[in-house]
């Protein structure tokens, strides 16, 4: 009996495992991802914040609102540096609209479902917001107290998703596979067949993570290059140099280094310094620290980014709803640039913080760069 | 101190037993690894095995004067990590400041060494609970200090202390700076066990507190001055990881326990009354060449953490072995 129940559990936890692995590689989504990154972006030249890809629009004439407006922003948390950029970003541009907001209010979940749930129920029954802001914690632990939110006021959600059609829009970037295809496609082109590549990971099991991976993977495989590891790094500086020189000393010849997040491209590099080999070619992201380190030692790089601009769009959809205006939807798709050699001195400002996230479109709004923790 | 000679005399025979259990296994996994990878042989790669193996080494042998004294001290990988985030908030990229904050991470060490010892000494709690409360705290204060991110900026002179290497050094081709820093930290701690009296009383406490305080042994302050000791070298071991790697929020995870490892893996005898500065030092660098052994091995990590549990039970119980069987 408990062996029958055993093998059952064992037969039912691989069939598991093989359905969450299919969901990170969903070759049609890995198909739309890598055509909008192709796409010429609709909307104001030079703002990629206020741009969209697609023609999807919706009609928002029922939420129109007079006067002045208090918007509600329900964060996740600010746990790390991509997070606080981003949420300087969201105030900054909520300064620039204080004619017609009267109040932003914001509040903090901390990292924590049932703290964001109460969040959203406090905000939806305080009855002072006339439009949410979410940015999700978790997908699905989220959706039920979206779709109660929705039943009384516009909703915009952004970043990670919700399980439900009921928000007037969904604010994200290209997305996963498309960080994947950016960086892996680059990498491909600096290879050669049988070259091999290290891929360092922050973590398993985020699906934005996993799916950067499996697409970065699935072209890699195409071009006959060698994944020599997938290392877990934690987004640990001291983690990822050691795990880097330990590949090194293994004595294989490393090529390359994929990233799936850049916050520590840096410390991967220090590992080759530190043992005098050549740089590898690299993707890192948009942080300030790899973008100078890319320019003063002329690095093959690539930056790719899940830009902060989004959380500027936000603000800019909500009120574009309380004007009653139409916008892009249901899934309001941004533009996902890379950084390129060609591009690269544009990016780097030497005010900037290590960790500051170059593609924050930022430049221009009220504050800066003091509120970005720039000098 | 007419006795001390007569103590030395009969220490003599077990410590220079420890030398050679720590040192055998060293060369016969030095050995190992250098039939996997022939080019660990060579000086280049030798002096970058102790580089990264300095800040354990440096642990192994303040935890040593704990140890000595029968105690533990689990405190040691919280303020190295502590050490890190100190020095990378407080200096903000700013090298001017990068001695002067050295500085005060040392008065920080020697504070938390002072309290963990007080607490052993004066209100007699056992040290493993007593570096477990400070752990617990040191680590909480970091996080809290640190928003639980790496935050700052460290500058190159504060790296240059963990990560300098100088090329074309006669003889041995390359040179860390770390492993000075290394050398100097393990001659100062040799110094301190062998050179002066304080290793007779600590090693006079560790076997039988009572007896030695019956004879005039200064109980307290031999045990106050051990958790100190082992601070420093937390400290001096934090400022190496943060040289090598930069500003991390868990450089020193799980350092307290490797440290306490590698002392038992030497010869040093939990619970006191037995060791020597080469027990830690070759029972660290013993370790730290398993590791790499593990490594080129090209096992996966989780499989690695597993060997090395069961090694690190079989040395211990080998060593235990050991002297029960001399005793």
């Amino acid at each position: 009996m408990t062996m029958r129940t055993l093998l059952a559990t064992t037969v039912a936890l691989t069939f598991a495992g093989q359905a969450l692995a299919q969901d990170f590689n969903d070759p049609a989504e890995f198909k739309k991802q890598r055509e909008q990154l192709s796409m010429t972006p609709q909307g104001p030249e030079g703002q990629p914040w206020a741009q969209h890809l697609g023609d999807g629009m919706v009609d928002t004439a029922k939420y129109k609102k007079d006067g002045q407006v208090t918007l509600c922003f329900s964060n996740a948390g600010v746990f790390n540096p991509w997070r606080v950029v981003g949420l300087n970003n969201l105030n900054a541009e909520a300064e620039l609209h204080k004619d017609r907001l009267q109040q932003l209010i914001v509040v903090d979940a901390e990292g924590k479902d049932d703290k964001q749930i109460s969040d959203i129920e406090a905000l939806v029954s305080g009855g002072k917001c006339d439009a949410l802001i979410v940015s999700p914690n978790t997908t699905a632990a989220l959706t039920p107290a979206v779709e109660a939110a929705c039943a009384k006021l516009p909703v915009i959600v952004f970043d990670r998703g919700v399980n439900t059609s009921c928000p007037v829009t969904y604010i994200h970037p290209v997305g996963g596979y498309g960080f994947g295809i950016t960086s892996g496609e680059f990498i491909a082109s600096k290879l050669k067949k049988g070259d091999n590549v290290l891929a360092l990971r922050i973590m398993p099991g985020v699906d934005v993570l996993e799916t950067r991976y499996s697409a970065a993977k699935n072209i890699f495989d195409e071009a006959g290059i060698n994944v020599v590891g997938s290392e877990f790094t934690g987004s640990d500086r001291a983690k990822t140099k050691s795990v880097v020189e330990d590949y090194i000393n293994r004595g294989e010849k490393i090529d390359a280094v994929w990233m799936d997040a850049g916050d520590t491209a840096t410390a991967a590099l220090e590992a080759f310094e530190d043992a005098g080999l050549p740089y590898p070619v690299i993707s890192g992201e948009d942080q300030q620290d790899f973008l100078r380190k890319w320019q003063s030692e002329k690095l093959t790089a690539i930056g790719p980014s899940y830009p902060t601009y989004q959380w500027r769009t936000a603000v800019i959809a909500a009120l574009d709803v309380l004007d009653g205006k139409q916008v892009p939807g249901p899934e309001w798709v941004l533009p996902q640039p890379a950084i390129t050699e060609d591009v690269l001195a544009k990016y780097i400002d030497e005010r900037m913080p290590p960790l500051h996230y170059s593609l924050c479109g930022c430049q221009e709004l009220p504050g800066y760069p003091e509120r970005w923790g720039g000098k | 101190m007419m006795t001390v000679p007569q103590t030395s005399a009969s220490l003599r025979r077990p410590a220079r037993i420890a030398i050679n259990a720590g040192l055998v296994i060293f060369i016969a996994l030095y050995a190992a690894i250098g039939f996997l990878q022939p080019n660990y042989l060579e000086p280049g790669l030798f002096m970058n095995f102790l580089r990264r193996a300095a800040p354990l080494v440096i642990l192994a042998c303040g935890q040593l004067y704990v140890i000595l004294t029968g105690g533990f001290d689990l405190s040691m990988g919280a303020v190295a990590t502590l050490v890190v985030l100190a020095a990378s908030i407080l200096i903000n990229g700013d090298p001017d400041t990068t001695w002067a904050v050295i500085g005060a991470l040392y008065v920080m060490g020697v504070s938390i060494g002072l309290v963990n010892g007080f607490v052993v000494a004066f209100l007699k709690v056992p040290s493993i609970i007593t570096t477990l409360g400070t752990m617990l705290l040191v680590n909480g204060l970091a996080l809290a200090w640190s928003g639980g991110a790496a935050r700052g900026d460290l500058p190159d002179n504060f790296r240059n202390l963990g990560r300098l290497v100088w090329r074309d050094v006669s003889v041995i081709g390359t040179l860390p700076l770390a492993a000075v820093v290394l050398a100097g930290f393990v001659a100062l701690a040799w110094f301190g066990l062998n050179g002066t009296v304080y290793g007779k009383r600590a090693l006079a406490v560790g076997d039988n507190p009572r007896a030695a305080e019956l004879a005039g042994t200064p109980v307290a302050a031999t045990r106050i001055l051990a958790f100190v000791v082992s601070a420093v070298s937390a400290v001096t071991a934090g400022i190496l990881l943060g040289g090598f790697s930069g500003v991390s929020v868990n450089a020193g995870e799980g350092l307290e326990l490797q440290a306490i490892a590698a002392c038992v893996i030497g010869g040093a005898q939990l619970l006191g009354g037995r060791g020597s500065v080469w027990s830690a030092v070759f029972g660290a660098l013993s370790l730290f060449a398993l590791f790499t052994l593990l490594n080129l091995l090209g096992l996966p990590q989780a499989l690695r953490d597993s060997i090395q549990g069961v090694i690190l039970i079989a040395a211990v119980g080998a060593s235990m072995w050991r002297t029960r069987r001399r005793n």
